[in-house]
């Protein structure tokens, strides 16, 4: 027993003495690991049965500045629909022909206000010939307000009655600020040891997952399946891997980002397929993803050509569109209001009664209804078969 | 017996360094003169060694190594050999199984032969250490519970890399190595097949698992209260029950009726350990192989519950006419 001996070292207690500074640093280190998170209190909102965990989470911060960069400018004064239509007056006018000289200018004075820098003003589009189509930009202005008419006109289902004007995506900027272009998935090393890595950095679009980062080429360029998951119970009726999923599930992360939603404001959190207890957001998004589909393809790939090379993407494709182009963070884009309403030269083709004739005897022109979607459908297809 | 009081060891007794029991011949010896630390003193042992490689232990190692090599160099290959894209995008980086098209064929080392070889050394290297943990035990004498518990996690990492993949007849239904990648390879795992939450061996893993942990906290609550009368003497008072062991009985009796007993608390505990991964092992086998849609099928069998409609009915609207693709 001699050789044993106790080692009392005491610094245990010359610790507890000099007392917090290692405690201190741990609190620190504990307190720099939350750096990340958003600070409570964060407000939730019961949507589905109780239970279910269908709730919305809001935190009233982030959510007072989104408010602030979502305020709408103030309507320009209203323009009668009387009066001479520019295309009489003007030269060279392929799409507002319906318009009277009054709405065309402030249909104008509206994408100046939207759209152009605010130093170029008109002369963003226009050249000293106004009629002239010498400028990219005076072609892409016009075929965007076909889209834009197409939109109010033939995508009510995603829409619906509050609309989009230019601002909606545009928001003061000539290019808006959330687009999207193809990413070259080149392959790094050489031989054997080349790695197919799609990794330049994490990308906040799709949450800083590490799923693949480009969902948009395959669902809002193509057409791919976006559904993984069986309808059935048993295996044999479904070839969907894994890969497949995490493809999907990139693009739903980043349909939840460019909403500032969770997957619950559309999905049933007990399961993501089944439709009949899915929320009624969920049929509105399934349409958006037709309508983005449709103008990637239908306007914006084929003006390709149109754009000056700094406009493209590294591939040489053209800034396309996704959720967050219009909703920018918001579950409605500008929080639902409709400013298209003050709008209705971008309702869609306007009806005359007696058309390219003197301005009818009515006191107002009516905007398009549903019901007329078909004729300025064939009206838009004129006018984009001509612009060819 | 206050000084037990305390996250770390406060009082640390010093006696020459124990050499261990006379191994049987034939296995080699151990190396290096054992030393004492007083930082490992605090949190266990103080004395460090002697060391026991063995063949199996070096094997293990070595292939532990080389997969280990082979994950690292391919994330770092995935950044164009760039070190500080290396460390700062290392979370993200991933060494991809084979894609599915590719079937159960052997890929090109750039198409997944890598991490076909990087899973076969992980594997021998985990089995490797199970052999040792396995023949260490018998060595010394002792029962082979702790290599059969390691065994139950060596099964959920087999199913989960090589079984089930096999059994659906593709690589790429494995997962990944990497960080954050195979985190995400859960997610779509569970999306893919319906809700792995309605897979009843996926909640008998999650009931062992947590019931480990309140059997940890338990247990180690238990022994720790009455360590003031000898009860962290686990053995003898299994062979002589004392006060502690009568006490901390009494106290289980009074709070919830029942009591374990000194030994077979540690069976519970064994158990519960063992039967996590085990019961989750099989979950995972069943995924994919004979149930498709976990959430489905539990509509089927009524295990899913059904809730009343809150929302108005949704109907796909793909199934309307002249809808969209």
């Amino acid at each position: 027993m001699t050789s044993q001996r106790v080692d009392v070292s005491g610094r245990g207690r010359a610790a507890t003495g000099a007392c917090g500074a290692p405690w201190l640093i741990i609190g620190l280190a504990a307190v720099s690991l939350l750096a990340g998170c958003e600070r409570p209190p964060i407000e939730s909102k019961q949507g589905g049965f109780r239970g279910t965990g269908m709730d919305t989470l809001i935190n009233p911060r982030s959510d007072a500045v989104t408010a602030v960069k979502n305020e709408i400018p103030d309507a320009l004064p209203a323009a009668s629909a009387d009066g001479p239509l520019a295309s009489t007056v003007y030269q060279n006018v392929e799409v507002l022909k319906d318009l009277s000289v009054g709405q065309f200018t402030r249909v104008m004075l509206a994408m100046n206000q939207w759209v152009a820098p605010k130093d170029q003003a008109c002369n963003y589009c226009h050249g000293a010939n106004m009629a002239s189509d010498d400028k990219y930009t005076k072609v892409v202005a016009r075929r965007m307000l076909q889209m834009v008419r197409h939109l109010n006109t033939d995508w009510k289902d995603h829409v619906g009655a509050t609309g989009v004007t230019c601002y909606t995506c545009h928001r003061g900027n000539a290019v808006p600020q959330n687009v999207w272009f193809e990413s070259p998935s080149e392959s790094k090393g050489k031989g054997f040891a080349a790695a197919n890595a799609d990794l330049f950095s994490p990308q906040a679009t799709i949450g800083h997952t590490s799923l693949p980062y480009d969902p948009y080429t395959e669902y809002f360029l193509g057409d791919a399946q976006i559904r993984v998951i069986s309808d059935n119970a048993l295996p044999g009726t479904d070839d969907k891997t894994i890969q497949h999923t995490e493809i999907t599930y990139a693009l739903m992360t980043s349909m939840s980002t460019s909403l500032g939603v969770n997957c619950t404001y559309c999905h049933n959190s007990r399961s993501f397929a089944v439709w009949d207890s899915s929320t009624p957001k969920r049929t509105t998004a399934w349409y958006g993803i037709r309508m983005v589909r449709d103008l990637n393809v239908a306007y914006l790939k084929p003006l390709t050509a149109t754009f000056p090379s700094h406009r493209l993407g590294v591939l040489g494709d053209v800034a396309k569109v996704n959720c967050a182009t219009c909703h920018q963070g918001v579950f409605k884009p500008l929080y639902g209001i409709s400013m298209a309403k003050d709008y209705p030269e971008l309702q869609g083709v306007i009806a005359h009664e007696v058309p390219g004739a003197a301005p009818a005897a009515a006191p107002t022109a009516t905007v398009a209804p549903a019901s007329a979607a078909p004729v300025a459908d064939k009206a838009l297809t004129a006018t984009r078969v001509a612009q060819r | 017996m206050a000084e037990y009081q305390n996250i770390f060891t406060r009082v640390q007794i010093r006696a020459p360094a124990y050499e261990g029991v006379t191994l049987p011949r034939g296995t080699w010896i151990r190396q290096g003169t054992p030393f004492f630390n007083h930082l490992f003193g605090r949190f266990g042992d103080a004395q460090i060694g002697p060391f026991y490689l063995g063949t199996t232990g070096l094997l293990s190692l070595l292939s532990g190594f080389i997969a280990f090599e082979i994950i690292g160099l391919n994330m770092l290959a995935s950044v164009n050999w760039n070190f500080i894209q290396f460390i700062r995008l290392l979370p993200w980086l991933a060494l991809e199984p084979p894609a599915p098209s590719n079937g159960l064929h052997i890929p090109r080392l750039q198409d997944g032969g890598w991490w076909l070889m990087a899973g076969f050394f992980l594997t021998s290297s985990v089995l490797l250490w199970w052999l040792r943990m396995y023949r260490r035990a018998r060595a010394l004498g002792m029962g082979t519970h702790v290599a059969w518990a390691f065994a139950a996690a060596i099964w959920l990492m087999l199913v989960l890399g090589i079984i089930r993949p096999v059994l659906m007849g593709s690589f790429g239904e494995a997962v990944p190595f990497g960080i954050f990648p195979h985190l995400d390879w859960v997610a779509a795992f569970s999306l893919r097949y319906g809700n792995l939450f309605y897979n009843p061996f996926h909640c008998l893993s999650i009931a062992f698992l947590y019931g480990s942990a309140l059997l940890f906290a338990m247990h180690g609550g238990t022994i720790l209260a009455v360590s003031r009368y000898g009860g962290e003497r686990e053995i003898e008072q299994i062979l002589d029950r004392g006060t502690a062991a009568e006490r901390a009985a009494l106290f289980w009796r009074w709070t919830m009726g029942f009591n374990a007993t000194f030994e077979s608390i540690h069976r519970w505990a064994w158990w519960f350990a063992v039967l996590c991964p085990l019961t989750g092992g099989i979950g995972i086998l069943l995924t994919g192989t004979v149930v498709d849609n976990w959430y489905l099928w539990a509509v089927k069998h009524h295990v899913a519950p059904i809730y009343p409609q809150v929302f108005p009915t949704v109907i796909d609207p793909a199934t309307l006419p002249g809808a969209p693709k």
